[in-house]
């Protein structure tokens, strides 16, 4: 059978409080093995749940709690070994999670191909094959349909851009091989090569460390909600939460003493965090002072800042103002059902370019337009992130840091002074894993590009 | 029409160009009485256009076809005027040896191979038709009534398949260079259902050489020390002959753009479709036209002839035109044609009407290989050329058949995307075709392949023995130069200083040492020679498997992902009518091409890796019944 391990997350998101990442294959256990501190989980019985922490492979720090299940094939659902990563349901863990045991050498699954394993290694029976094909069909039909939209993005740009320039310089390096009598072209030079290959790999650096849109679908956007007492930030959370249906987590009998809320805008994440652990955000200022207050604010994406409608302006709210100057906040003026007393004007000028929008939280009024200018805060409407779930995403991350390393690679060859056509096999494997992101993988195109490009011929 | 018996085989090649010499002699060499059909049999392995042999990727296919144990390495060995190394500045998976042929003594040499081998019957003669009995081949008809009977039979007609030579207005009927056009042959194969497409090709002028000035162009000589393309030669040909560069200027590009509307591949004569990597003159004018000269070498067609190639001039503008072209170049100031060049249409066979093994699906004991499956070259030709004769000769025979994967050889590689992918202009190879080019190395051509051409019974015992003594040879000083740990003695510290490396801070082991990019063997020969001298292909191959093990294993890993997918076979009665889940483009070409194994319709453009995971849940039913009945 298949011998590579497959992994993803098996809990649709937001479903559940447990949030599981499964891997199947020979190398499940010795994936997950050394990143576990607990148990030696190649020393264990089948079938047995044991509870530790999942370390990061590179700082060794604890990344979760959680609880892994080990089951040995062929006793198991795909009949190969197969290892259940449990860990309570936020998403920025359990993404990590998935990342990191793909960053050890699992593979992201295709859609469906854990059915179909568990079909081809003869745990499905036979009366049931019609319904694993149109299982992958349909997976494949909406991971290829969310593909899709993401391509209007602005990363398949810069993706395709990326491309290009990799397949010229391939054609480059090809012309030099097929044609080597031709005079036309400079000679493929290490120093070129370096150059090009470094100018692509800051692209990609670029974009997995700073696209913002990535890390916040992986990680969710922190956010917080801060504002004076009963100005409704209570009414706020329970409105999103009600709104999403998010999970909340607390988790009995874990060491926790964070508690994070995830609620779900339009498909986009929100973390609520718990600001420097005190609850209570509206004595903040009071607490730590306007200078640390901020400093603990800053490590939000999204503050949201509630205001009542029908009070003034009071100097505690303009001190938060304060606090957040410069940040990426939302000011929400609530309580619109009363009587209006707040110098809306004034609201507006503090704000500056900053977004405010009215509501009535009791009502259940303006939670749209307060989705909306989230959505257009972080998406700058060019995405339709209601679709975008975060598995592509884990994906595309994934493929760019494939990309990353092949260039790694390449870089590392040519400062040995491997010949360039040996280089070259690792640029050409960049430019394939671009291409998967943008679903683009024909061969053809070197060709293509080299009768392009260069005058060629006898 | 009366036709008379004329005589029964087990294979019938027909046409004797690169791809139907390699085809006899291997179904001869597996024992199949092979009868040999050819329009003329003063042409054997006639070159139509350039007098060149190998180059880039083709060069590595000559090699493969040596190691199967065909001719064609073999006789321009025997043959060449001039031998280079290509690429000698790049790394090993992109060498490449070229020759420049002596055509006519090419000629003869191959006639002589053939005339030699006791299972080749070698007959002139034009066939006409197929003879078909119940959608299976019994023979063939020839113009002159003779009813030739075998189970199979290979077609390498070339571009001779209603073949149209242009030049300028002028169009007439005929082959390359002025032989006959092969018209019945079309016309049945037509009938017999095949599907046919149109291509096109040109070759350039060629000049008398006491007209050229070779004082205005720059000489190209051949190697020194010339290597050699089949591992049976040892006798290099030591007077070889330079070939010359000159250039086109503004002058000849002038003369071609006022001339456009007179070139036949402007004024819409031509049809079909012709090779992006052969242009014509006229084409790369058009179509980079900043370009301020392009390239043009001379090359001589022989030792006994004064026939010069003036390559880079292809086209198909008048006689007088191409004169005038000529005539503008450095050097060609006085040139005299001798024959003009020209642009030739031909019919070709859509090749996924082919089995990988070559043999037409629809027509058993068809089999057809070269030009006429949509390549372009003589190696392409020749690569194919022994594969169907090896295939043709196992139909015959009731043997095993052989298909190359494509981490196997280039031919694979060839034969694979002609299958698989079909092609909508002439086929050629190039290095970039391959994805494990790193595998398929020109110096490893015998490694990869001996072992096969032995049990084929192409090779013979004698070269055999001698291949397992390099193979030997070659795993024992792999072995020794992991044993050896060499100090950092004075001697090798300078050594490493003399090559531009690095110091070494400590003892290393021989085999690692070998691993540095700046060092070759000769400093293992320097420093820890071998008891017994090596040859040097051995010590070349101890080399190259060492320094670039670590992206050899790389591409291994690849391989052995892909032989998964090639091992999971197709039933051949597999109807994708029945499998609900498959993308309807996809269902289109996998009927079409109906692909052996999995990976080969993995291949297939427009089938998609969601198609693929439910072919393979479907194909895998039967396994699963028997799984779950235990
Ligand atoms: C004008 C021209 C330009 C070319 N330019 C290039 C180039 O630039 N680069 C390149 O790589 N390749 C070029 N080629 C292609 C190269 O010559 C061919 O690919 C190669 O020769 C094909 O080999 P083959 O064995 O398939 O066919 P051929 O060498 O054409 O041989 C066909 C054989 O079949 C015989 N034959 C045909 N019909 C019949 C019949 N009915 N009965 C009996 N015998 C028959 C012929 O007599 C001949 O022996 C060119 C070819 C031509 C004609």
């Amino acid at each position: 059978m298949e011998k590579d391990t497959i992994a993803a997350i098996s809990t649709p998101i937001g479903e559940g409080a447990i949030a599981i990442v499964r891997l199947s294959g020979e190398e499940a256990v010795s994936i997950v093995n050394p990143l576990f501190d607990g148990k030696d989980l190649t020393n264990v019985d089948s079938h047995t749940i044991h509870y530790g922490k999942l370390l990061d492979p590179v700082t060794s720090e604890m990344v979760e709690e959680v609880m892994v299940t080990v089951m040995k094939g062929p006793k198991t659902f795909t009949k190969e070994d197969v290892i259940e990563i449990n860990c309570h349901g936020g998403l920025a863990s359990v993404n990590r999670l998935l990342e990191i045991v793909l960053s050890r050498g699992a593979r992201l699954a295709e859609p469906g191909e854990f059915t179909k394993r568990a079909f081809l290694n003869g745990r499905i029976d036979l009366s049931q094959a019609e319904a694993v094909m149109d299982l992958i069909r349909a997976k494949t039909d909406k991971a290829m349909n969310i593909a899709l939209k993401q391509l209007d993005g602005k990363l398949s740009k810069l993706v395709n851009q990326l491309r290009q320039s990799l397949i010229e310089t391939v054609a480059h390096v090809e012309v030099n091989i097929d044609y080597p009598e031709y005079d036309d072209v400079e000679e493929m030079s290490h120093q070129l090569l370096r150059e090009k290959t470094e100018e692509v790999y800051q692209e990609v650096e670029r974009l997995l460390s700073m696209a913002r849109q990535g890390k916040i679908l992986r990680e969710g956007i922190a956010t917080a909600i801060i504002g004076r007492p009963n100005v409704g930030k209570s009414s706020l959370l329970n409105a999103l939460v009600h709104e999403t249906k998010a999970i909340v987590t607390d988790i009995p009998g874990t060491t926790r003493d964070v508690i994070e809320e995830y609620v779900n805008i339009r498909g986009i994440p929100l973390r609520l965090v718990d600001t420097a652990g005190i609850r209570e955000t509206e004595d903040i200022v009071e607490k730590i002072g306007v200078e640390r207050s901020r400093k603990v604010l800053k490590e939000s994406d999204l503050i949201l800042l509630v205001l009542n409608y029908g009070e003034t302006l009071s100097d505690e709210d303009r001190q938060l103002f304060e606090a957040i100057k410069g940040l990426e906040y939302i000011v929400i003026v609530n309580k619109t059902d009363l009587p209006q007393a707040l110098d809306i004007d004034e609201v507006k000028r503090l704000a500056g370019n900053q977004k405010v929008i009215t509501t009535a939280l009791i009502e259940d009024k303006g939670i749209d337009q307060l989705e909306d200018a989230i959505a257009e805060t972080f998406f700058a409407g060019d995405i339709d992130s209601g679709d975008l779930t975060y598995v592509s995403n884990v994906r595309h991350i994934q493929l760019l840091q494939q990309t990353m390393k092949a260039l790694e690679d390449a870089k590392g060859a040519i400062d040995a002074g491997m010949p360039i056509d040996l280089v070259q096999i690792d640029v050409t494997r960049a430019w394939e894993l671009l291409g998967e992101i943008v679903g683009d993988t024909v061969q053809d195109s070197l060709i293509d590009q080299l009768f392009s490009q260069f005058c060629l011929g006898k | 029409m009366s036709t008379y018996e004329a005589g029964q085989y087990d294979v019938i090649v027909v046409g004797a160009g690169h791809a139907g010499v390699e085809a006899a002699y291997a179904a001869a060499k597996r024992g199949a009485k092979t009868l040999m059909l050819t329009m003329n049999l003063d042409m054997i392995a006639f070159m139509p256009c350039n007098p060149s042999i190998g180059g880039p990727a083709k060069g590595i296919v000559v090699r493969e076809i040596d190691a199967l144990g065909g001719l064609m390495g073999k006789v321009i060995d025997k043959t060449y005027i001039q031998m280079r190394m290509l690429n000698t500045g790049k790394g090993p998976a992109v060498r490449a040896l070229r020759a420049q042929a002596d055509k006519p003594l090419y000629i003869q040499e191959m006639k002589k191979a053939l005339e030699q081998e006791s299972n080749i019957t070698l007959r002139q003669g034009m066939v006409e038709k197929l003879v078909i009995e119940d959608g299976k081949c019994q023979g063939v008809i020839t113009e002159t009534k003779a009813l030739y009977r075998a189970k199979s039979v290979i077609i390498t007609t070339g571009t001779f398949m209603r073949g149209r030579v242009i030049i300028g207005d002028i169009s007439y009927e005929s082959g390359p260079n002025n032989q006959r056009a092969s018209v019945k042959l079309a016309e049945n194969l037509e009938e017999l259902g095949f599907e046919l497409v149109r291509f096109k090709t040109g070759t350039p002028p060629r000049v008398i050489n006491h007209s050229i000035d070779y004082s205005k162009t720059e000489i190209q000589p051949g190697d020194e020390n010339p290597q050699h393309f089949s591992y049976e030669t040892t006798e290099a040909i030591t007077d070889q002959i330079p070939c010359w560069l000159t250039y086109t200027n503004e002058n000849t590009h002038n003369i071609i753009n006022e001339n456009l509307g007179l070139s036949a591949m402007y004024s819409g004569m031509i049809k079909g479709t012709g090779p992006r990597y052969c242009p014509s003159i006229e084409d790369k004018i058009v179509r980079f036209h900043d370009k301020p000269r392009h390239q043009i070498f001379l090359e001589p067609e022989g030792r006994n002839t004064e026939e010069v190639y003036v390559q880079g001039l292809s086209t198909s503008l008048p006689e007088y035109v191409q004169r005038e072209i000529l005539r503008s170049i450095p050097g060609l100031e006085e040139a005299e044609i001798m024959r003009a060049g020209y642009a030739i249409e031909y019919d070709a066979v859509v090749p996924t009407q082919l089995w990988p093994t070559l043999e037409v699906k629809n027509v058993e004991g068809v089999f057809t290989a070269g030009q006429i499956n949509g390549t372009s070259g003589y190696e392409e030709a020749a690569g194919q050329g022994i594969m169907a004769g090896i295939n043709a000769a196992a139909k015959a025979l009731n043997k095993d058949t052989l298909i190359l994967d494509r981490s196997q050889a280039y031919i694979g590689v060839l034969i694979d995307d002609l299958v698989t992918k079909g092609t909508n202009e002439p086929y050629r190879l190039l290095t970039s075709r391959a994805e494990y080019r790193l595998l398929l190395r020109h110096d490893n051509a015998d490694l990869r392949l001996t072992d096969i051409g032995y049990k084929l019974g192409l090779i013979s015992e004698e070269r055999y023995q001698r291949f397992e003594e390099k193979k030997r040879l070659i795993e024992e000083e792999k072995q020794r130069l992991q044993e050896i740990r060499l100090k950092p003695t004075e001697q090798l510290q300078s050594l490493m200083e003399q090559i531009g490396g690095t110091r070494l801070k400590d003892g290393i082991l021989a085999y690692d040492l070998l691993k540095r990019p700046e060092v070759t063997y000769d400093i293992i020969d320097q420093v820890c020679p071998p008891e017994l001298d090596l040859a040097d292909d051995v010590k070349e191959q101890v080399e190259i498997q060492i320094k670039y093990q670590g992206y050899i294993v790389k591409s291994n890993q690849q391989v052995d992902r892909m032989k998964k997918m090639e091992n999971k076979l197709i039933p051949d009665n597999i109807d994708y009518d029945a499998i609900s889940g498959i993308a309807t483009e996809a269902r289109e070409k996998l009927k079409k091409v109906r692909p052996l194994s999995v990976a080969q319709a993995s291949r297939i453009a427009g089938v998609n890796p969601a198609d693929v995971s439910i072919l393979l849940v479907y194909i895998e039913q039967g396994n699963v019944a028997k799984v779950s009945n235990e």
